[in-house]
């Protein structure tokens, strides 16, 4: 199974690469500051006595000393200096809203998942999913981060640095992928006890491949073509699942977990806590407080054959 | 046992037994095992009732009361099942107010939990089957919170809605 890429260092994007430039050269600089520390430290070290006599006999030695520690320490903060500039100007880059309007995107944080909405001005044409976020190539992208509990952080290091996600108060992100690739993202504040099984994909794709996933999210759930699908899809509407989650398409309208018009067309389950196999499914209908202790889902009890109906109904979700 | 080294152990002692009176507060069951497939049957309310003599309730007890873990799931419960629509939280609205001292159906938590399970006349819906039996508990739990009747030490420290004057408090 494939979580994606997730490195810092090799960027798909602008942004990233701008990133991976400033990360770069405070590597180099600090990796020759630290190969002339050493370079001293073990002068000093093999140094030969006689060679100290000789300098301590010629006398100067405490003025020249003072000047190596002064110009050091001025290197030292003239480095420093030369770091926050290009940290702040790389920052200020990144921030820049470019000439077309960016495509929009809004994330919202819960514990311990990612909401994710497409919004569009025709109410029928927002999409809204979960836990993998879908972007075009070659044109900017707008994350509008919010969260609905405490504190997280949207990190998918290929494309971007890490933004937090502060209740009640907006943040946004500027991305752009230059080249379709499937990154892992992962929350990056603590945020509770499943924070290490918060994360997130992110698949960028050609404009056209874009266009037809949009279409696809955009339909109502298929009506269930047999009856094991009809059964399982009387099952989901009986036991608490609608409570929580929406099925476009049938009475189905909570809006405390994840929308789930589309959720067999997902790659992972659970925040990319597993792979999304109907084997996966139907333990984290029966026993989720197993595979992600402290869930807000809650173990159901099911008929086997009802679990099976159930499970075979979520995979028609595509 | 040297006389002085009883001396430092008996306090010691007791104050381990007092801490472990204090966990139930922090108890935290994040794993709830899945339960067993049985629905749960009518909640006994009263002695007297007409048909055949119902089976003993199968839960009555909780872990949830006193317990701080339990009162906020409860209070994060309360709002996701849309409690509030009709109580508030908890001065009333088309529903009956909760922080009051009056309880209807009583106040006890077997009581509330067959008011939410079973449903009550005049309006308030049955849940029954569509919340797990835990997190009924744990509404149980911060309704009861709302009243004063769970101890100050578990509930919520700050609420941004109203909440019941408790004895003793000013």
């Amino acid at each position: 199974m494939s979580f994606g890429l997730h490195s810092a260092v090799h960027p798909f994007g602008p942004q990233a690469a701008r990133i991976a430039a400033v990360w770069w050269l405070m590597f180099w600089v600090s990796a020759a500051v630290f190969v002339l520390v050493v370079a001293f430290l073990l002068g000093a070290v093999f140094r030969s006595p006689s060679s100290r006599e000789r300098s301590a006999a010629r006398g100067g030695g405490q003025k020249r000393m003072g000047a190596v520690v002064g110009g050091a320490a001025i290197a030292t903060a003239v480095i420093l200096v030369g770091f926050l500039v290009v940290d702040v100007s790389a920052g200020r880059a990144l921030a820049t809203a470019p000439a077309p309007p960016p495509l929009s995107i809004q994330v919202v944080g819960h514990q311990w998942w990612w909401e994710v909405h497409y919004p569009d001005p025709v109410a029928s044409q927002a999409i809204t999913t979960a836990n993998e976020i879908h972007i075009p190539i070659g044109r900017p992208v707008e994350f509008d981060l919010a969260s609905r509990d405490v504190i997280h952080s949207f990190w998918a290091p290929s494309l971007h640095g890490k933004k937090d996600l502060i209740p009640g108060h907006g943040s946004r992100l500027l991305v752009q992928a230059d080249q379709p690739g499937t990154f892992h993202g992962q929350c990056a504040e603590f945020c509770g006890l499943q924070h290490a099984n918060m994360g997130f994909l992110v698949v960028a794709q050609p404009e056209d491949e874009f266009q037809a996933w949009q279409a696809a999210q955009r339909q109502p759930a298929p009506v269930p073509a047999d009856a094991v699908l009809a059964r399982g899809q009387q099952v989901f509407l009986s036991v608490p699942c609608a409570m929580c989650h929406s099925v476009q398409g049938t009475p189905a309208w909570g809006q405390n977990g994840p929308d789930l018009t589309h959720v067999a067309s997902r790659r992972l389950l659970a925040a990319g806590t597993m792979a999304n196999t109907s084997e996966n499914m139907s333990r984290w209908i029966a026993d989720p407080h197993h595979l992600k202790p402290g869930t807000k889902m809650p173990p159901t009890a099911l008929e086997p054959s009802d679990l099976q109906a159930l499970t075979a109904y979520m995979e028609s979700l595509k | 046992m040297p006389t002085r080294l009883r001396f430092v152990m008996l306090p010691l002692a007791a104050l381990a037994a007092l801490d472990l009176g204090g966990c139930r507060r922090e108890k935290r069951r994040i794993e709830e095992p899945p339960p067993s497939g049985a629905r749960v049957a009518s909640i006994q309310v009263g002695q007297l009732q007409p048909g055949p003599k119902l089976p003993p309730s199968p839960e009555t007890s909780t872990p949830y009361e006193a317990n701080a873990y339990g009162i906020s799931e409860g209070q994060r419960l309360y709002g996701w099942f849309n409690c509030v629509g009709c109580h508030a939280h908890g001065g009333g609205a088309i529903g009956p107010p909760l922080m009051d001292d009056i309880w209807i159906y009583g106040s006890d938590p077997a009581n509330v939990f067959a008011s939410i399970v079973e449903g009550r006349p005049n309006g308030m819906p049955s849940y029954r089957g569509k919340i797990p039996n835990y997190q009924v508990w744990q509404i149980v739990a911060y309704v009861r919170s709302l009243g004063g009747l769970e101890p100050k030490s578990a509930t919520p420290v700050r609420d941004d809605h109203l909440q019941a004057k408790r004895k003793g408090s000013p």
